[in-house]
């Protein structure tokens, strides 16, 4: 490998790095705003500037190739100089108004200006002051403070793959806008604000509510959707004020969606905070004993051995564990995740995982995507194939409806059928999947949530194991759940074969036949017609429709409100942690089931969370290890059956409102309007 | 007034629609033609300047639509080429553009007299429009004709040597439509030595 020099040290770097990787190597950090790492380079800012023997005049780090036997200085008085200078440019129009901008406090500008500022200004004349632009309802403009650094533009034409934003003008006329002033039209439009390294682009909904200072910070993960992304939660008091991404190259690298940013206003809103139990036909508030006694009595009435448990979006392990086992203590075994019926296939992992992994999609040369729409059910992993588009000139193919994934690609059908042509050969993209390295396959809810759902992916392994898809030792075959609650509820075996395929007509069965308690975990998205007979026990902490309709309601509290573990769709065993304490009086599900338990001839076996969590990683192995990757194993199914004609439809109808906390949320209701342009 | 090359927001007033004259679509095919396939986004410019043309020297927000459709590109993208260029125009223009130099040379040699000129004929300030539609009167930097300063430059044309008299000969024939002569008006040919 080549060698630099970099302020007298001798550093090995690689090909096709540039002179400021090669200072990071080194350790040496090298004032910015314009680079960013996952964007292209702009080289506009000129804050990077180093010296680099026989040039005349300083570089731009961030643009100039570092080669063999460069020598690069970057601490030299005249570059300091020149920083200095470049400082005093940025200033001359960027506004003095700190005290009021949201960025204060994690502004680059402003730290910057600590070691490169001038104490005084040499500027008389006017600043200019730039028009605000409207760019929808997330994102606040004060673009005066803009210093066209263009890392905006940047990301919404190539990570977002939006072109919405753009830099008109030039010189003084410079300035960042929205064409005429709309919303900007992407799930990741929020990542435009951490980017911005002034305060032009800040969180509209979080202006001016808390300096950065003052908030408590939580590592935690992201449960909107089934990646899992990691995230940093930042709390005052018992209010959660924003989120943001954390790094993680895995999963989410440093982006979250939308939703994942912004619907955390509906943490506040409409939240049960204690118990209620229904009295002539009215939610009544109550007592814990009052409603735990009464649910026993109901239990014991309505037939123990039929009792049922229904896991909703966001059912952590802990609760799924306890729920089962509470259940099962009663002599029934009907529990069941599939409330969107989607189907899998028993002890078969790698039925229902994304089993290549998040990160392979860098990798591919070939993407099939079955009944999926990316871009709302995991708005990140569609950047990601977005990425692998531009990157490696992916191909991607689609069965399904055609929508906007912000990329381009075949639209094989609307059809399931197309299966069968695939299997035999006659597909058009059939060739591509025999000449190509690396291949995934994306196989969607709304391809497996039909009665047919097994045979879907029955068929699409015997098509992974066809083209390589999947070989001995890689597995291209994935399947993307939407709920981050899904695979960890079918690892711990949450579910019971009798429901499978017809999980409405099957519940319903079930329970006009023996009108038995049902509890229901934050299990808000079933149609509650099915329910019609059944004593309803609603846990959850949102008053959404079915809590309405509940005989008994029990709080408990949010994802921010306890520390929970969940599976991601990769398979990876993720923990999320408490950032406050529980709103009013809501308990943790595994502790109303621990003391359900008390009045029934079995108790559960645990005292605290952390027996819990070791009786829960004694049963199943799985959750021994946190944050790993499983190893990929092999596809052990797959029969070759003719799948039958059925139009796709995919299942999510709203982006910003897909479960309890994104419909109580007021911003996510702007933007389903706004955007979307659909009545909340 | 602003100079109508350097405003950044499309003009929105007129509903007219632009679609290419034929004559233009077959120059658009051959420009883009110069560039590999895949990359005929690399023509905007050019085709920036033919719409200018067919549109009476200015563009549109259907002009502009009309370009980025005809190079598969997004809006904005051709947005932010027309607003970098103070050649695109985005407000109407008069019959006669005129730029008027303002650089060292020129202004040495009397452009600010020409400037009283121009603007005394036409009755436009810099910026402005006059109101019978035949000039538009904006400041340019050095268009790198100094050898015979001061001048201007008219629609597509230089015109050179310029004093008051002449120069205000210019400007009412245009203003009465008649034919003028381009380059010189004190008659030398090229930069040749004048007489004295
Ligand atoms: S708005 Fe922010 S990110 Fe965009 S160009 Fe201006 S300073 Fe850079
Ligand atoms: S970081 Fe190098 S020019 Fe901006
Ligand atoms: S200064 Fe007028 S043309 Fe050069």
């Amino acid at each position: 490998m080549p060698f630099i020099t970099i302020d007298n040290q001798e550093i090995e770097f690689e090909d096709g790095m540039t002179v400021m990787q090669a200072c990071e190597l080194a350790g040496v950090e090298i004032p910015r705003f314009c680079y960013h790492d996952r964007l292209s380079i702009a080289g506009n800012c000129r804050m990077c500037l180093v010296e680099m023997d026989k040039s005349p005049k300083p570089i731009a780090s961030c643009a100039m190739p570092a080669t063999e036997g460069m020598k690069i200085k970057t601490n030299t008085d005249s570059i300091k100089r020149a920083r200095k200078g470049i400082m005093e440019f940025l200033l001359i129009n960027h506004p003095l108004d700190c005290p009021i901008c949201d960025q204060g406090g994690e502004c680059d500008l402003q730290d910057q200006a600590l070691h490169y500022g001038l104490d005084r200004s040499r500027y008389e004349e006017n600043k200019r002051a730039v028009k605000n632009k409207y760019m929808g309802p997330l994102v606040g403009t004060i673009m005066t403070r803009c210093i066209h650094c263009t890392r905006c533009v940047r990301f919404s034409t190539e990570i977002a793959g939006v072109d919405d934003l753009g830099l008109l003008g030039r010189g003084e006329n410079a300035e960042i806008t929205t064409y005429l002033e709309k919303a900007i039209e992407s799930e990741l439009s929020g990542n435009v604000i951490d980017l911005c390294p002034v305060g032009a682009l800040t969180n509209k909904p979080y202006a001016f509510k808390a300096r950065p200072w003052e908030l408590n910070k939580t590592e935690s993960v992201d449960i909107f959707d089934a990646m899992g992304s990691s995230i940093r939660i930042d709390t005052l008091g018992k209010k959660t004020l924003r989120v943001l991404p954390r790094l993680n190259e895995e999963i989410n690298e440093e982006w979250i969606s939308d939703k994942s940013r912004f619907a955390i206003d509906g943490l506040s809103k409409e939240r049960i905070d204690i118990p209620y139990i229904k009295r002539n036909g009215k939610l009544i508030s109550t007592e814990w004993d009052e409603v735990l006694n009464r649910i026993t009595q109901e239990i014991s009435k309505h037939g123990k051995e039929n009792t049922l448990a229904l896991s909703g979006k966001f059912t952590d392990i802990e609760t799924l564990f306890a729920t089962k086992y509470f259940v099962q203590s009663l002599g029934s075994n009907f529990f069941d995740c599939r409330y969107d019926n989607a189907q899998f296939i028993e002890n078969q992992r790698s039925s229902y995982l994304f089993n290549s992994s998040i990160q392979e999609i860098d990798n591919a040369e070939v993407i099939l995507l079955v009944g999926t729409n990316p871009r709302w059910e995991a708005s990140v992993l569609n950047a990601r194939i977005r990425k692998s588009y531009i990157n490696n000139d992916c191909k991607i193919g689609l069965i399904g409806k055609k929508i906007d994934l912000t990329y381009e690609y075949s639209h094989l059908s609307d059809n399931i059928e197309h299966l069968n042509d695939l299997l035999n050969d006659r597909s058009p993209f059939s060739e591509l999947l025999k000449n190509s390295k690396k291949s995934l396959m994306i196989i969607g809810n709304s391809a497996i949530n039909f009665r047919d759902g097994k045979e879907v992916l029955n068929v699409c392994s015997e098509i992974a194991k066809k083209y390589n898809i999947s070989t001995n030792n890689f597995n291209g075959f994935n399947v993307l759940q939407q709920d981050i609650s899904k695979a960890g509820a079918i690892d711990i075996g949450f579910y019971n074969n009798d429901f499978a395929q017809n999980f409405d007509q099957k519940i319903k069965d079930h329970i006009s036949k023996f009108n038995p308690v049902v509890f229901l975990l934050s299990c808000d998205e079933i149609n509650h017609s099915i329910l019609e007979g059944a004593f309803i026990v609603y846990l959850g902490h949102h008053g959404d429709v079915l809590a309405q309709l509940a005989n008994v309601v029990l709080p408990t509290p949010a994802y921010t409100e306890k520390s929970s573990t969940y599976v991601n769709m990769e398979g990876r065993v993720l923990q999320t942690t408490r950032c406050y304490h529980p709103l009013g009086e809501s308990k943790e599900e595994w502790k109303i089931f621990r003391s359900l338990s008390n009045n029934f001839s079995q108790k559960l076996r645990f005292n605290n969370l952390s027996e819990l969590r070791n009786e829960i990683s004694n049963l199943f192995p799985v959750f021994k290890e946190i944050n790993n990757l499983p190893s990929s194993s092999k596809l052990d199914f797959g029969s070759a059956t003719k799948i039958e004609n059925r139009v796709l439809e995919y299942n999510i109808k709203n982006f910003y409102m897909t479960d309890v906390i994104s419909r109580a949320s007021i911003t996510m209701a702007n933007c389903s309007r706004e955007i979307l342009n659909k009545v909340a | 007034m602003k100079h109508p090359g350097m405003i950044n927001i499309v003009s929105d007033t007129s509903n007219e629609i632009f679609e290419w004259s034929e004559r233009n679509f077959s120059k658009v095919k051959i420009v883009i033609e110069k560039y590999p396939a895949g990359k005929q986004q690399s023509a905007v410019i050019p085709i920036l300047d033919l719409a200018q043309r067919q549109n009476n020297g200015w563009l549109n927000r259907s002009a502009i639509e009309k370009v980025s459709e005809t190079l598969s590109m997004s809006f904005i993208r051709v947005m932010e080429v027309v607003s970098f260029y103070s050649m695109f125009n985005l407000e109407p223009v008069g019959k006669n553009f005129i730029q008027i130099c303002r650089t060292t040379p020129c202004w040495l040699r009397g452009s600010n007299k020409l400037l009283d000129v121009v603007k005394e004929v036409t009755g436009c300030n810099l910026g402005e429009t006059s109101e019978d539609k035949k000039f538009t009167l904006v400041e340019v930097e050095c268009l790198g004709a100094c050898c015979n300063s001061p001048m201007v430059q008219i629609n597509d044309d230089y015109y050179e040597d310029l004093n008051e008299d002449n120069f205000r000969k210019v400007l009412l024939k245009l203003k009465n439509n008649e034919n003028i002569n381009k380059g010189s008006q004190s008659g030398r040919r090229g930069s040749s030595p004048e007489k004295n």
